[in-house]
Order: C-alpha cells, then sequence, then structure tokens
C-alpha cells in the first residue's frame, strides 16, 4: 500500500502534536495559577471580565500525564492518602469508586480540595498554589478512570497496593447517598 | 469496724448513688444476702472492692478494677439457650457502635457515635420511648480527624451527672434527672487533629479524658476536671518536659532507663515531641487502696520509626498517677521506640492472684504488641509477659530491664516492604476490652491474628491531617482465622481455650457469675459461651456487626439483662460503615484487602439489644 508522502507526514506530525501535548511538562507555572488556590467560578459570566487560567489549567490538565503523575507524588506529599488511603478511603470517602458526593466535574473536586467539604475535608485554601491543586484534581479524577487510560499513572514508586489508575474501567460518576441535591 | 470498712469501700469504688425506692422494697431479704456477700468482698481484697450486689452497671468497665464481670448469676449455663430479646432501641447512626450503655437505679444511660447523642431510659418502663435525650451538636469538621471511624466509647456516672466525650474534644456533663447540660469544657482542638471517643472514668470527684490523634502527629494528654464545675484541675502530657508531664520528685520508674531529667523531650529528634503522639483513649482503671490511677499511653507520632530515633517517651507506655494533682508515681514502657503503631492503651485489669505462695496485686494488659503482661500495681515492676498470638516481631521482653526485644528482620525501612510481621498495626488485640472472671481466675481475651506487609515512606507534618509515613497493608496471621477469642490463665501464662473468629473479634467480653462469657462478632452475632470450657451455648444475629461492650444488669423486676450495642464500625469495620474500596489493600491504613469479604457479610446500622429470659 502506498501513501503520499504529504499525508505520512500529516499523520505523523498529528500524533507527535497531540502525544506532546500529554506529555507537555509546565515547568515554569504561570503567575495567575502560582497564586494559593482562592476559588473556582461556577458560572460563565464574570462581573468586571474574565478572570485568571484556572479554568483552563484544570481543562487541560485532564490530557495530560505529567499533571496526573504530579497530582499522584502530592496527594501522598499533602497527606490526602492519610485520609483517602490509595483510592480505597479510610478517614475520607473511597476516591476510586463511582460515588461521588460532591460532584466528579474538574471545578467541583477543585472546590472541594480548596473550599473544604462540611464532613471532614480540610479547606487548603491558602495553603496550595493553584497549578498543584489542579494537578491534584487531574489525579483524583484519574483514580475511578475519568482520566483514561491514556494518561493516568501506571505503578507506585512504593508498595503495589491496588490496581494502576490507567487499568481502571472507567467507573461513571453517581451520587453517593447522602449527596447534597444537584 | 468491718462495716466501716465496707462503707469506705462501697463509696470509693460505687459512686452511684440508689436512685430507686420501688426497688430496695423489692430486694428484701435476697438484697440483703447480697450486702453480705458486699461485705465480704470489701474485707477480702479492697481491690476487689466494688463487688456490686445491686446489679447496677455504673461505668463502662464495671468497675474501678475494670473487671467488666457481673456478679449476677440468674442467666447461667444451664438456662443461657433460651435467651431472647427483651427490647431493642436504633440509634438511627450507621457508623461503629463501640460504646457501652450504663445503669444506675432504674435507668439505663446511651451515647451514640458522633454526633454523640445521650439518652436516658427508664428501666421500669422496658421498651419504652427514652426518658430524654440530649444532643451536643458537635462540629461535623470532626469527622475528618477521626482516625477510626466515629466511634464514642461510652459515658461515666457520677452524682447525678452523666459525663461524656464529644468527637469535636468536649467534655459534657448533663443533669440525669432533667437531661439538661450542666455544663461542657473544650479541651481538644481539631486544628491540630485533635479529637476524643473514650470514656471518662469519675474518681475523687474528678473527670479524667484524654484525647485522640495519635495518627495526627497530636501530643496527647490525660486531664481531669472538676466534676461539679468542669473547670481543668490538671493536665499530663505523655511527651514535652517533666513540667508538662507532671513528673517531680515522686516519680519512681521500676526501671533505670525510664529515669532522668525530660525524657519526655530526649528520647526525641529536636522538637518532634511536639507531633509526638502518646494520646489517651484507652480506659482508666483506679485502686482506692493505693490511690493511683493507671491508663495507656498511645503509638509516638508519625508510625514511620525511622524518622524520629529513641525511645520516645513517654508514649506506648503505661502511668500510675495520683488522681488528686496527677503527679506521676511510675511509668513503663511497653514497647519502647514503636515500630507499629502498637499503642499501649489497651485496657489495665486491676486483680490480686495468687503467685508464689502469696497473694501479689498486679493489673493484667493484653498489649497491641502480643504479649500479656503482669506488671506489681504498687511499682510497675514487670511480673511476666508471655504472647498470647503470634509475634514474629520482638522475641520477647528482658526480664532484667523489662526492654521488649526487636526482631532485626522485621524492623520497618524506608522504601522497602518488609513483609509478614506479626501482629499487624492494630495488634494482637487493640481497645476491645477483655473481662476477668473471679469464678475460674481467667481473663477472657477478644483479640485479632493479623499480620502485614509494611513500608516506610516520607511523611509531611501538616497541622489536622494525618502523619503516618508508612504503607501497610494486613492479612489473616497464621491458621487463616482473623480473629479469635481466648480465655487466658494469668498465673500459668497460657491460654486455656481459644475460640477461632473468621474476623477480628473488636467487641468487648463479659464475663458472669452465671459461668458465661459474652461477646459479638463482625458478623453480627452476639454470643455467650460456657467461660470454663468455651463451648458456645447462645447465639443471636443482630442484625449488623457487634463492636460493643456488652455489659449486665439486673432490672427494677429483679430479672437479670444483658446488653449489647450492635453496630459495625471502628477500625476494623470502617470498610462496612465508610463504604470503602476493598480494591485498595491501604484503605482505612491496611484494612482493605483483609476485609474485603465483611461487606457481603454484615451492614451498616447502630442499634441497642437486650436480652432476657422469657
Amino acid at each position: 500500500m502506498k501513501m503520499p508522502v504529504a499525508a505520512v507526514a500529516l499523520l505523523a506530525a498529528s500524533a507527535l502534536g497531540s502525544g506532546c501535548k500529554h506529555e507537555s511538562r509546565d515547568l515554569r507555572p504561570t503567575e495567575a495559577v502560582s497564586k494559593a488556590g482562592g476559588g473556582v467560578v461556577l458560572s460563565t459570566l464574570f462581573a468586571g471580565g474574565v478572570p485568571g487560567a484556572i479554568a483552563g489549567t484544570l481543562q487541560a490538565n485532564q490530557e495530560n500525564a505529567y499533571a496526573m503523575n504530579e497530582g499522584k507524588r502530592l496527594f501522598d506529599a499533602y497527606n490526602c492518602s492519610g485520609c483517602h488511603a490509595h483510592g480505597g478511603g479510610g478517614i475520607g470517602p473511597a476516591l476510586m469508586d463511582a460515588k461521588w458526593i460532591y460532584g466528579s466535574a474538574p471545578q467541583n473536586v477543585y472546590a472541594t480540595i480548596v473550599e473544604g467539604r462540611p464532613n471532614g475535608m480540610p479547606s487548603f485554601r491558602g495553603k496550595l498554589p493553584d497549578f498543584q491543586v489542579a494537578q491534584l484534581v487531574a489525579y483524583v479524577r484519574s483514580m475511578s478512570g475519568l482520566a483514561g487510560g491514556l494518561w493516568a499513572p501506571g505503578r507506585n514508586d512504593s508498595m503495589q497496593v491496588k490496581p494502576g489508575e490507567n487499568t481502571v474501567t472507567m467507573q461513571s460518576p453517581v451520587r453517593a447517598e447522602g449527596a447534597p441535591p444537584p | 469496724m468491718h462495716v466501716a470498712v465496707t462503707h469506705g469501700c462501697r463509696r470509693e469504688v460505687n459512686s452511684a448513688p440508689l436512685q430507686s425506692r420501688s426497688r430496695t422494697v423489692q430486694r428484701g431479704t435476697a438484697g440483703c444476702a447480697l450486702l453480705l456477700l458486699a461485705l465480704a468482698g470489701c474485707q477480702r481484697s479492697a481491690a476487689a472492692a466494688s463487688t456490686d450486689p445491686t446489679g447496677e452497671w455504673p461505668m463502662v468497665g464495671k468497675d474501678y478494677q475494670n473487671r467488666r464481670f457481673s456478679e449476677l448469676d440468674q442467666i447461667a449455663t444451664a438456662n443461657v439457650s433460651k435467651l431472647k430479646v427483651a427490647w431493642t432501641f436504633s440509634t438511627g447512626i450507621p457508623k461503629g457502635h463501640e460504646g457501652a450503655p450504663l445503669i444506675v437505679g432504674d435507668m439505663m444511660y446511651l451515647v451514640t457515635p458522633f454526633p454523640n447523642r445521650a439518652y436516658a431510659f427508664d428501666l421500669r418502663n422496658p421498651g419504652g420511648p427514652p426518658k430524654w435525650s440530649y444532643e451536643p451538636q458537635p462540629s461535623a469538621a470532626a469527622q475528618g480527624v477521626a482516625c477510626c471511624d466515629v466511634v464514642n466509647r461510652g459515658p461515666a456516672f457520677w452524682q447525678g451527672k452523666l459525663y461524656f466525650n464529644t468527637l469535636d474534644g468536649q467534655t459534657v456533663a448533663v443533669d440525669t434527672a432533667t437531661g439538661k447540660e450542666a455544663w461542657r469544657t473544650r479541651l481538644a482542638e481539631i486544628n491540630q487533629g485533635e479529637s476524643m471517643t473514650m470514656a471518662p472514668l469519675v474518681v475523687k470527684g474528678k473527670v479524667l479524658v484524654g484525647n485522640s490523634g495519635g495518627e495526627f502527629g497530636v501530643r496527647g494528654w490525660l486531664a481531669a476536671l472538676n466534676a461539679a464545675s468542669g473547670k481543668l484541675l490538671w493536665r499530663a502530657y505523655s511527651t514535652g518536659s517533666d513540667a508538662d508531664c507532671l513528673i517531680g520528685p515522686d516519680f519512681h520508674p521500676f526501671y533505670a532507663h525510664d529515669r532522668g531529667r525530660d525524657l519526655g523531650i530526649h528520647t526525641w529528634p529536636p522538637d518532634h515531641w511536639r507531633q509526638g503522639g502518646g494520646t489517651v483513649w484507652g480506659f482508666v482503671s483506679y485502686d482506692p487502696t493505693l490511690d493511683l490511677i493507671y491508663y495507656g499511653t498511645a503509638n509516638p507520632g508519625v508510625w514511620n520509626p525511622e524518622m524520629r530515633p529513641g525511645d520516645n517517651k513517654w508514649t506506648a507506655g503505661i502511668f500510675a498517677r495520683r488522681p488528686e494533682d496527677g503527679r506521676a508515681v511510675w511509668f513503663y514502657q511497653w514497647s519502647a521506640h514503636d515500630l507499629y503503631d502498637h499503642d499501649g492503651i489497651n485496657e489495665n485489669v486491676l486483680v490480686d492472684l495468687p503467685m508464689g505462695g502469696r497473694t501479689r496485686a498486679v493489673l493484667g494488659h493484653a498489649d497491641r504488641n502480643g504479649y500479656f503482661y503482669l506488671l506489681d500495681r504498687a511499682t510497675g515492676e514487670v511480673v511476666s509477659a508471655k504472647p498470647f498470638a503470634t509475634v514474629n516481631s520482638s522475641h520477647g521482653v528482658d526480664g532484667k530491664t523489662g526492654r521488649l526485644i526487636p526482631a532485626e528482620e522485621k524492623k520497618p525501612r524506608q522504601g522497602r516492604v518488609v513483609r509478614n510481621v506479626c501482629p499487624a498495626a492494630p495488634g494482637a488485640k487493640d481497645w476491645q476490652p477483655m473481662a476477668f472472671s473471679p469464678q475460674t481466675g481467667w481473663f477472657y481475651i477478644p483479640h485479632n491474628n493479623l499480620c502485614e506487609d509494611i513500608e516506610g515512606v516520607d511523611a509531611s507534618y501538616i497541622a489536622g491531617t494525618p502523619y503516618i509515613g508508612v504503607n501497610v497493608r494486613y492479612h489473616a496471621g497464621p491458621g487463616g482465622n482473623r480473629g479469635a477469642f481466648t480465655a487466658w490463665d494469668p498465673v500459668a501464662g497460657k491460654a486455656v481455650w481459644t475460640v477461632s473468629e473468621t474476623f477480628p473479634a473488636w467487641s468487648g467480653a463479659l464475663a458472669t457469675a452465671g459461668g458465661l462469657v459474652f461477646y459479638g462478632d463482625m458478623e453480627g452475632w452476639f454470643k455467650a459461651l460456657d467461660a470454663r470450657t468455651g463451648v458456645l451455648l447462645w447465639k443471636f444475629q443482630t442484625g449488623s456487626g457487634v463492636i460493643g461492650q456488652p455489659i449486665s444488669y439486673r432490672g427494677p423486676d429483679g430479672k437479670q439483662y444483658v446488653a449489647v450495642f450492635s453496630g459495625v464500625g471502628g477500625w476494623a469495620g470502617s470498610v462496612v460503615s465508610g463504604d470503602l474500596d476493598t480494591r485498595d489493600a491501604t484503605a482505612s491504613n491496611g484494612w482493605g484487602d483483609v476485609m474485603k469479604d465483611l461487606k457481603g457479610r454484615t451492614s451498616k446500622g447502630g442499634t441497642l439489644y437486650v436480652f432476657a429470659l422469657p
């Protein structure tokens, strides 16, 4: 089978392009996302103009392996694993299952981390820079397969205690028992 | 003379006033006979003074010695098979119920897990609605610093008030006549990771309470509050300076390595004592003759032992203190430089045993590290320490120094998985309190049979969040059963009989003069065994796993009752009560894989069950 050279080049370029993006490492986060997490906007109407870059970062991280791996590292470093274990839960709810008490969308998870939740989730407001919160958001969603196997981490650096995030079949989010009405 | 002794003895040990008029009449001659029995009990030994003939259950451990032995014998080996439910009460809370009801006069008092509601029931109307209920309304955020489900281990009663702790760190006093709050005192701070789950003990008008939060790098303490006003009288920390630990000239620990200045600072890396743990969430005992209170201190802060070289005093040990001002008299460390989250908080049961031709005043203690200790109550000397479960993480207790001898190859290491360490972090026995029967002279120990794989990892201290630094996963110990119920002969230092349990035996034990022992399993069966043989005589399916503390009492109708909370949860049961995902073996710090079948065997829900003969 023959293929025009131009078409091959185009295919390669597109594959390369998307591949690069999935693995791209934002090693110099902008000033806008380096500020401590200050909240997320749930509306598309902004008084005083369109706000900072966090919404875009949250979205971009959903398809970025580096962000998810960083999120996995931070998940231990900030003691998330102390309560949620490696996704199975403990003091806090399991994160690798389909149940989402406060919503599964990136902005919901972001709000949960920054604002805290009334039944014991501490607020990390003012403690973590926004880009790290966004990395944690991407990783937390990957735990129940919401990220897709292409970008999710494969294995642990430490004891293997659960299936790799990239092998988790996507769990369609359901509202947990006791969750507030949508 | 005898009467005076007895009187003092009664006043000291069971301060609960007799509230019942009708019952005094009903009791008649039987009451007189029982009173004589009590006299005899007091004369025999001051330490056994709390022999309580009234059929009350005035404190969670029944008496100051924490024996959990009921003198009642209507329900006995011959008729226990006819035991039936008399009445029940749903708490409406789907979390772990580790508490015990109290019986004082004609009343029963309960405290639920978070949100820590208190209820009073008039036993003259069994099955009737609560006489009153009281809601302390603790902060919901406290659930985020409760390491092991939002449990509460019960209230205390003294002179017309009910005392209990709220998860968010308050001690509350409620007037038992009206159900109205008398006072509340905030002692713990959830933003430091502190919570409160233990059952208070009232000694000489002082409410003794301690904190929880050993998984959050808190500093442990025991505090005494004025029972009338709630005013803080003293607080003894488990780490830090001698002044903070109320260690002074009266402190005479038995072993030389426990002597020296400010060991609560110098046995730690610089400043680590500030996050050093040593919380006080177990049961407190009291010996009125020696005038000493006894309690254990929990694991040192950050589980990862390589982050805290040193003996880490005064964690994972036992203090004997004066109730008056809290000053320490002696200390013994079950696990110096604890390697495995082996809290030393397990209850200390005060008994006098015939040993070596004389009667010794000792305390019995089945530690998480797998050894059953007898300690001299006056001095803290180790009289004996024998393994009551599978132990490969240590080679015994050194007879000269009293120190546990760790097994080098089982020490946790940073970045390396050490496999098959027995016992696991929850220990050979966790909080679940044992009973002692003076009829057999044996202890009845509900316990675990668990080993673990453990790996040290980095931990960051962030106040109000967990401070652990290990990955752990548990598995069943030799035999494949995850729990057991053992009758232990303390003098011989060996098990008399052992019953295997599928799951960890996470409920308390009760021994009765009817020759019975009671406990529950995590599948919901509440069981009565022959205390001498261990033969199962009766069981009842309560609907949810039993992790409560069973009690027995005589009702106003003169009948003997047995009561227990059903309601799975706690650390071991959080797989069910917390809806955990068991694909993660480390769920709830190690329970995920080993308890994965519990979800199919029981379900959530708290109910008090009261049983009686038809």
